[in-house]
């Protein structure tokens, strides 16, 4: 892509806060139960929100959780509720932004068009959500970019927060007092 | 925790200390003192030993939580969301530097990484010169250096250096670049590495276990979870403070209110925040440089893969240094950094490093022999470089909007090359600047050519802060300073600013040490003025 000048790339991004703003009045899609966790209420993160973070996070954590299947399934459901803790512990500007960033990612009309993701994000593959945080990452975007940072963080700090992480990065924990 | 280890807030609490969890109150709280103190950190904790032990009535007022060694379990999941402003996440306007501060009893103090320098006499010579601040000479302020670093047992770390500060003076060492050893405010210090998550033996000394228990000792207020809201003003003077009560889990208000009538009014909620509840109480501002010049040492990190382990979550995260090149060019000059290493713990690490899914997990299962220095530039001594502002947002809380300018991002593309540099010449097989389009590099020259050709914008390049400095520069009114020398606004004659936010540059060291050193010296004045007896040098 083109190198953007700053004026456009000021009015790419006021297109993408208008996205933004669109996605934020989206409604949460149904329940799946997926991530119907009995044993924790979720705070922040309402079922459609779930969904994505779950298809986002199997693909930005690809290589860090559990090969076998049903490892993986507990791992994701942990993966889904440390980022809702995360989300849950910042102040209540950043909690509405992720909030935003959400909306327009489960709203189907701003995720096929600023995503790239066409179907569901459970029917999402693996490939079309490597393409999409490839896309963010390197956008020429700000905003964009910033999706792709927020969402980076918010599963990096779920995963390796979590001791399950720490021994695949040759990290004992924390020592004995 | 299998053994006891003692807790000085626990068993304080248990001796009948004067403290208010605004977060359990269910009625509007008024109090009265002589000084009241908004923020525990370097300088609020400072000053309320000082005034405390001058006889005064000291009321402190905390946004964050009292928390203590009983409950540093050096767990990161724990530590970020309950220690840190924005759970260690706080960002700039434009998202492009992440900044670590504290938001806590003890303020920064309680979870900084312990080093201690004096303010450099370069930075004081450019305070003389430019902004009237004709006493700040390294002469005058070396007794309250000496004080501060006697109570607080500041002295060059004197164990072997874990291996990721290890590297750093080795690798240096091979190309003839001068390194030293950090001072630290630490006493028994176990060497564990976790002084990011709160000290769990209370080995440092931060204002947690000092000050502060030596203020409630003596009688002083402790509130916490409160948030100073605005001064009111009646004339040129405050007249009173406003705070509300904050719910523990969100931090949202709660409906009650803490107000606070006192002679003195002591802003020491650290830079961004203090700025903010200035402008907030809509303090006169005649020359409109409240919030201006707030200065981050914006930092760029550089990772290398080395061959043996490094273990850089184990051991003190900081004791090697090197100043070199923050003197290869005159203060003025093209911006100059101060070399560091960070400790290496699995959660910051992994937000912190660049890429995902099997590229991002293989960079990150390296994590064990992974090494990291950072690069932290000297921002603020040249027209090119004039920080950041702090504004409010529409529900008044603080965002402080800081451009890297070109000038900034030359310094950070030298800083990347001098640290991959320094990595491969201590042997690293591979060194990766942190930054979203490099990746490991196997060679220097390798390195050298790639990031020559590194876009410098945000949200590519990977910058964060630890040291938010500026926002309430002192100096001389007609230099247009917000506040003088001594600490007192220029035109609120009973408001004191005794926090980093007086700093009219940033300082080229870690802030900590400037912050006791200069408080000290100001709450002193302070507390003779208020209690009529001469300028003495007191602290226990």
């Amino acid at each position: 892509m083109a190198r953007l000048t700053r004026r456009e790339l000021i009015h790419t991004g006021l297109g993408g806060l208008a996205l933004l703003a669109l996605g934020g009045c989206a409604r949460p899609g149904s329940a799946s139960g997926r991530f119907d966790d009995p044993g924790y209420t979720y705070r922040a993160l309402t079922s459609g929100d779930r969904e994505l973070v779950a298809a986002i996070g199997a693909v930005m954590l690809a290589g860090a959780l559990p090969t076998d299947a049903a490892a993986h399934g507990v791992a994701m459901v942990q993966v889904v509720r440390g980022v809702d803790i995360a989300i849950d512990g910042l102040p209540p500007n950043v909690q509405s932004e992720i909030g935003q960033l959400f909306g327009m990612l489960r709203f189907p009309v701003t995720r096929a068009f600023a995503a790239g993701i066409w179907s569901s994000w459970e029917n999402a593959g693996a490939s079309a959500v490597s393409d999409f945080l490839a896309r963010w990452r390197f956008s020429n975007v700000e905003l964009f970019r910033s999706g792709y940072q927020a969402l980076h963080q918010l599963l990096m700090a779920s995963w390796y927060g979590n001791a399950a992480s720490w021994a695949r990065v040759g990290y004992p924990g924390p020592p004995a007092v | 925790m299998t053994t006891a280890i003692p807790d000085p807030i626990v068993e304080g609490l248990r001796r009948g200390w004067h403290v208010i969890d605004a977060s359990a109150i269910d009625h509007d709280v008024n109090l009265e003192a002589d000084a009241v103190i908004v923020g525990t950190g370097a300088g609020g904790g400072m000053t309320a030993e000082i005034l405390s032990e001058a006889g005064l009535r000291v009321v402190m007022i905390e946004e964050g939580p009292l928390r203590s060694s009983s409950d540093f379990h050096m767990l990161e999941r724990e530590a970020y969301p309950s220690l840190y402003q924005g759970s260690a996440a706080r960002q700039t306007k434009d998202r492009g530097i992440t900044i670590l501060q504290g938001r806590n009893v003890g303020g920064s103090t309680t979870v900084n990484w312990t080093s201690s320098f004096r303010t450099p006499p370069e930075t004081l010579a450019y305070w003389r010169d430019r902004y009237g601040l004709a006493t700040y000479t390294p002469e005058f302020l070396a007794p309250w250096f000496e004080l501060v670093e006697r109570r607080l047992s500041i002295h060059p770390w004197d164990v072997s250096p874990n291996e990721n500060n290890a590297v750093l003076r080795r690798g240096a060492q091979k190309l003839g670049i001068p390194t030293a050893v950090i001072p630290r405010n630490v006493k028994g210090c176990w060497n564990l590495g976790y002084c990011g998550l709160g000290c769990p033996t209370n080995a440092k000394q931060s204002m947690l276990v000092t000050t502060i228990p030596a203020a409630l000792d003596r009688g002083a207020v402790l509130v916490h979870h409160a948030r100073a809201e605005h001064f009111t003003l009646s004339g040129d003077d405050v007249s009173g403070l406003v705070c509300s009560a904050l719910e523990a889990s969100d931090q949202r208000n709660r409906p009650y209110q803490i107000t606070v009538k006192a002679r003195a009014y002591v802003a020491a909620g650290g830079a961004i925040n203090t700025p903010a509840l200035l402008l907030r109480s809509h303090m006169p501002n005649a020359h409109r440089r409240l919030g201006l010049r707030t200065f981050l040492h914006p930092v760029v990190l550089s990772a290398a893969l080395m061959p043996e382990p490094v273990d850089g979550f184990s051991g003190a995260p900081q004791s090697i240094y090197s100043d070199h090149f923050l003197y290869t060019q005159p203060i003025d000059g093209p911006i100059g950094y101060k070399l560091e290493v960070p400790p290496i713990h699995p959660l910051l690490a992994a937000v912190t490093m660049t890429g995902f899914g099997t590229t991002g997990s293989a960079r990150l299962a390296g994590l064990a022999n992974t090494q990291v220095i950072i690069a932290l530039m000297r921002d603020g001594f040249t027209f090119a470089s004039q920080g950041g502002a702090v504004e409010l947002r529409h529900d008044h809380t603080p965002q402080l909007d800081y451009e890297i300018t070109p000038y900034v991002w030359d310094g950070m593309r030298r800083a990347l090359l001098t640290m991959a540099e320094i990595q491969f010449a201590a042997g690293a097989k591979t060194v990766m600047p942190l930054h979203e389009s490099a990746v490991p590099y196997r060679s220097w020259s390798e390195a050298k050519a790639a990031i020559a050709e590194l876009p410098m914008e945000i949200m590519r390049c990977r910058v964060v802060s630890a040291h938010v400095m500026g926002g309430c520069a002192m100096g001389n009114d007609e230099h247009g300073a917000v506040i003088a020398g001594n600490g007192r606004h220029h035109s609120a004659g009973n408001l004191y600013v005794f926090d980093g936010s007086m700093f009219p540059t940033s300082l080229g060291v870690n802030p900590q040490l400037s912050i006791y050193a200069i408080v000290a010296r100001n709450a002193n004045e302070l507390a003779a003025s208020l209690t009529g007896r001469p300028l003495g040098r007191r602290i226990v």
